[in-house]
């Protein structure tokens, strides 16, 4: 093995407008092993991964490959530098074969099917070779997105690519796909790649890494070896502080049933079922978790629940049917009946990013006497109140007239959560309240939602953060294809048993 | 209705469908690359009194056919400026063209030949004359056959046959061609096809290019093959027809012939029988050459089954951020 580092960056700098994305930011990553980059959302680790690949560039700063300097104005030159890249977001076509989007790029000469049967062989000996399993005449849209992302892996590897670059590969995965894939990495590891694992999950540092670097708003804060450090420092060298990685809480203490689920179920414009039979309630003074990986079916039933679909079934809130289907199926009824909702995506949902944080603060609750004064609406104690709540909820910039945009991903989330939360409802509803947020703020959302429960309200929490919905649920059942698997005692599961109900396992056999 | 009139029919919906064809083969090379074009009708229109002006001047159709084809490309080339390196709207940008096109070409054609915004009548080698295909009159006699290949097929101006030809070709450009893969990649994933290397802009303004070429074709076509001469507005929306049937073909090349003859039929059947008598109750030529256009918006509307568009289609392409 060379000495060389087969990645060196020396002094990387990169703004977007008054942004400084990246400031003076150098690193080396030796041949045959697995870099981390940890850092909160908006610390710069995509865009830093980015400039290697040539999708961005830097505004200053050298890039090194196998100790030669290399210019990468773009993609292209990234690929001939034997650098490959796995985004967080695919870049494939929906619509295309597996085959196709393998060779979209690097396709052998102006005609196709030459190209695609070279493909099909060199695909046959990498699937061989490190166990990335996929149908070559899949289409895209019809596979999962593990295979997605083994489509991603094998894109580059086709490339012959010596670098990969992995930007939070885990997101999307269930812990068995997760698994997976690590042992995919490490077989890339032992093949003599190099491999570059860009996550804010503390756990997979831990697991696969042999170097870490933590990044902090642009900043470098810190390269050290997996082997000689722990989470808990590497949270302190991310958020800059000391961080509760537990939530710091007491045990439940459940109260009657205030909501009631019967039979919930759901078929969407297309045709499918995608709730078949939900049973479920939630009391008083607790925190149901729905685990499950995204799109079985919770983001629907939150939808439902909030009164933004219909359905059939049952649903009882304090023992009081809601209507379903009919003119009392809205938002504003649901509100009424005490019901909150933080959406699961507060950009298109919870928000309007192009409206200031005062105005968004009432939003849902703009038609409340409150606010009224004749035929106006109050706005001077609306602004009055929302600077209080954003107080109270640490939103910063504390400024209330600045618009939602503006704000980062935890600080929008606080904005909501304030709106929501302050109106004191019989039953919070909360889908992903700590995506794309940072560690800091998440700890915030959590002991806002804690003492919410204390307060003896009925929570109902929806996230595909398992580690979320272990430490924060009190009870917790599992989602997979509009179904419930089974129902466990947050204290009395573990990730394992959850993992395989959410594969598909049912609740009896896990 | 008789052998003579289906014959006839059938071969006006042959000359009347290939300007369609040609414009919906044209909105397919650009739609399928993400690039959203109303104005086809305006590409055609000017490609329409370009190839006639020109003709009448020079005297040759084939100099006629390059320069409509070069208006047409000129607009391309706004188009393509406006929404693909400076990310305009595509929709503002295609009104835009239609709207200079309209205004323009009779501008343009009132400066030059004083006949109240029209070019005078072609004659001669000014335009496209009729080919015969080789057996034609052997083939004659043979019964079914020697009408249909004699009188429907045969007969007709050399940009019919391209417009024909132009199909199958389509096809094959899209579905066997590495070209024609990332064409597709670009108008559903532009993002997949930059991070593999490949340039988003060029693709898109070669779909563009060729957008604009076989809008010549059509506009000159027009002018020079189905009619002898331009005058105003003559395409009379066919640009839009074209985009209609390009949503009712899904956005493929072997549907798109079976839309446009289709739109063809119609509008052949408008012109043969001006007044339809069902059963004592005259329909009126007015709803006959209406029928056309009213397809057009049953289709629009989304009777005719789903058609899911280039899913970047219309969207200028950014790097996130």
């Amino acid at each position: 093995m060379s000495k060389e580092p087969a990645i060196e960056l020396r002094g990387i700098s990169k703004a977007f407008g008054p942004v400084q994305a990246n400031k003076d930011i150098s690193i080396s990553v030796m041949p045959g092993t697995i870099h981390g980059i940890i850092g909160e959302n908006g610390a710069g680790k995509s865009t830093l991964m980015s400039i290697l690949y040539g999708f961005y560039k830097a505004d200053a700063g050298e890039i090194f490959i196998a100790g030669k300097k290399t210019e990468i104005p773009d993609s292209q030159a990234a690929i001939g530098a034997g650098i490959g890249m796995v985004f967080q977001h695919f870049k494939l076509v929906q619509n295309f074969t597996v085959l196709e989007n393998i060779i979209l790029g690097a396709e052998d000469g102006a005609l196709l099917r030459p190209s695609l049967a070279k493909a099909r062989e060199t695909l046959t000996d990498l699937a061989r070779e490190y166990e990335l399993n996929v149908d070559p005449d899949a289409l895209i849209e019809e596979v999962g997105v593990g295979m997605q992302q083994r489509v991603e892996i094998l894109k580059a590897l086709y490339r012959q690519a010596d670098i990969l670059i992995l930007d939070e590969p885990t997101g999307v995965l269930t812990p068995a796909e997760a698994d997976q894939l690590f042992r995919i990495l490490d077989r890339l590891r032992n093949e003599g790649k190099t491999i570059i694992l860009i996550t804010h999950k503390l756990r997979e540092i831990m697991d696969i890494t042999d170097t870490v670097s933590v990044m902090r708003r642009g900043e470098m804060t810190a390269t050290v070896k997996t082997s000689e450090t722990n989470p808990e420092e590497l949270a302190e060298l991310m958020v800059g502080r000391k961080v509760l990685l537990r939530v710091d809480k007491l045990p439940a203490q459940p109260g009657d049933k205030v909501l009631q689920v019967e039979d919930l179920r759901f078929i969407d414009s297309a045709g499918v079922e995608r709730l078949k039979g939900i049973n479920l309630d939630v009391r008083a003074g607790e925190i149901l978790g729905i685990a499950g990986v995204a799109g079985n079916g919770q983001s629907e039933l939150l939808e439902i629940l909030g009164g933004y679909a219909t359905a059939t079934g049952r649903i009882r809130m304090n023992g009081r049917d809601l209507d379903l289907t009919g003119t009392e199926s809205d938002g504003q009824s649901r509100r009424a009946a005490g019901i909150a909702h933080v959406p699961e995506d507060r950009q298109s949902e919870g928000l309007i990013m192009n409206f200031s944080a005062w105005e968004n603060t009432v939003f849902g609750y703009h038609l409340d006497p409150a606010w009224q004064r004749g035929l106006f609406m109050d706005n001077a104690a609306i602004k009055a109140e929302a600077a209080e709540k954003m107080q109270r909820f640490d939103v910063r910039p504390a400024n209330p007239k600045l618009a939602a945009k503006n704000f980062s991903g935890g600080n929008q989330q606080k904005i909501v959560l304030a709106r929501e939360i302050e109106r004191n409802p019989e039953l919070l509803l909360v889908g992903q309240p700590t995506r794309g947020v940072d560690i800091g703020a998440i700890e915030f959302i959590h002991k806002q939602i804690v003492a919410l429960r204390d307060a003896g309200k009925a929570i109902l929490l929806v996230s595909v953060e398992l580690e979320e919905i272990l430490s924060l649920a009190d009870r917790v059942v599992v989602m997979f294809d509009g179904q419930i698997m089974g129902e466990r005692l947050a204290a009395e599961t573990n990730e394992k048993e959850l993992g395989l109900m959410m594969a598909g396992v049912s609740g009896d056999a896990a | 209705m008789d052998a003579v009139q289906l014959i006839q029919v059938a071969d006006s919906t042959l000359r009347l469908s290939t300007p369609l064809l040609l414009a919906c083969l044209a909105g397919l090379f650009s739609e399928r690359a993400g690039i959203f074009d109303i104005g086809l009708e305006g590409k055609m229109l000017a490609a329409a009194f370009f190839s006639a002006g020109i003709a009448a001047l020079t005297g040759s159709v084939w100099v006629g056919l390059l320069a409509g084809i070069g208006a047409s490309l000129v607009l391309s080339a706004v188009h393509g400026l406006a929404s693909i390196t400076f990310r305009g709207n595509q929709l503002i940008s295609g009104v835009a063209i239609n709207f200079l096109a309209a205004g323009l070409t009779v501008l343009i054609a009132q400066d030059w030949f004083k006949q109240g915004g029209r070019t005078p009548s072609l004659e001669g080698s000014e335009r496209f004359g009729e080919i015969d295909l080789p057996f034609a009159e052997a083939l004659s006699g043979v019964p079914f056959v020697g009408p249909i290949y004699s009188e429907i097929l045969s007969g007709h101006t050399l940009l019919v046959y391209v417009g024909l030809a132009m199909v199958p070709l389509t096809w094959w450009v899209l579905f066997r061609t590495r070209f024609g893969l990332r064409l597709r990649a670009v108008g559903e994933a532009p993002e997949a096809v930059d991070t593999a290397g490949v340039s988003v802009v060029g693709l898109r303004f070669a779909a563009v290019a060729i957008c604009g070429v076989l809008c010549g074709l059509a506009g000159a076509y027009l002018a020079t093959g189905q009619q002898a001469g331009f005058v105003k507005d003559m395409t009379a929306g066919r640009g839009f027809i074209a985009l209609a049937a390009l949503i009712f073909a899904k956005w493929r090349p072997w549907y798109a012939l079976g839309a446009c003859l289709l739109f063809g039929l119609l509008q052949a059947v408008a012109i043969q029988f001006q007044n339809i008598d069902v059963g004592g109750f005259i329909i009126p030529v007015q709803f006959m050459d209406a029928l056309p256009y009213i397809l057009t918006v049953v289709i629009l509307a989304g009777f005719v089954g789903k058609a899911i568009p280039p899913r970047a289609g219309g969207a200028p392409y950014v790097k996130e951020r």
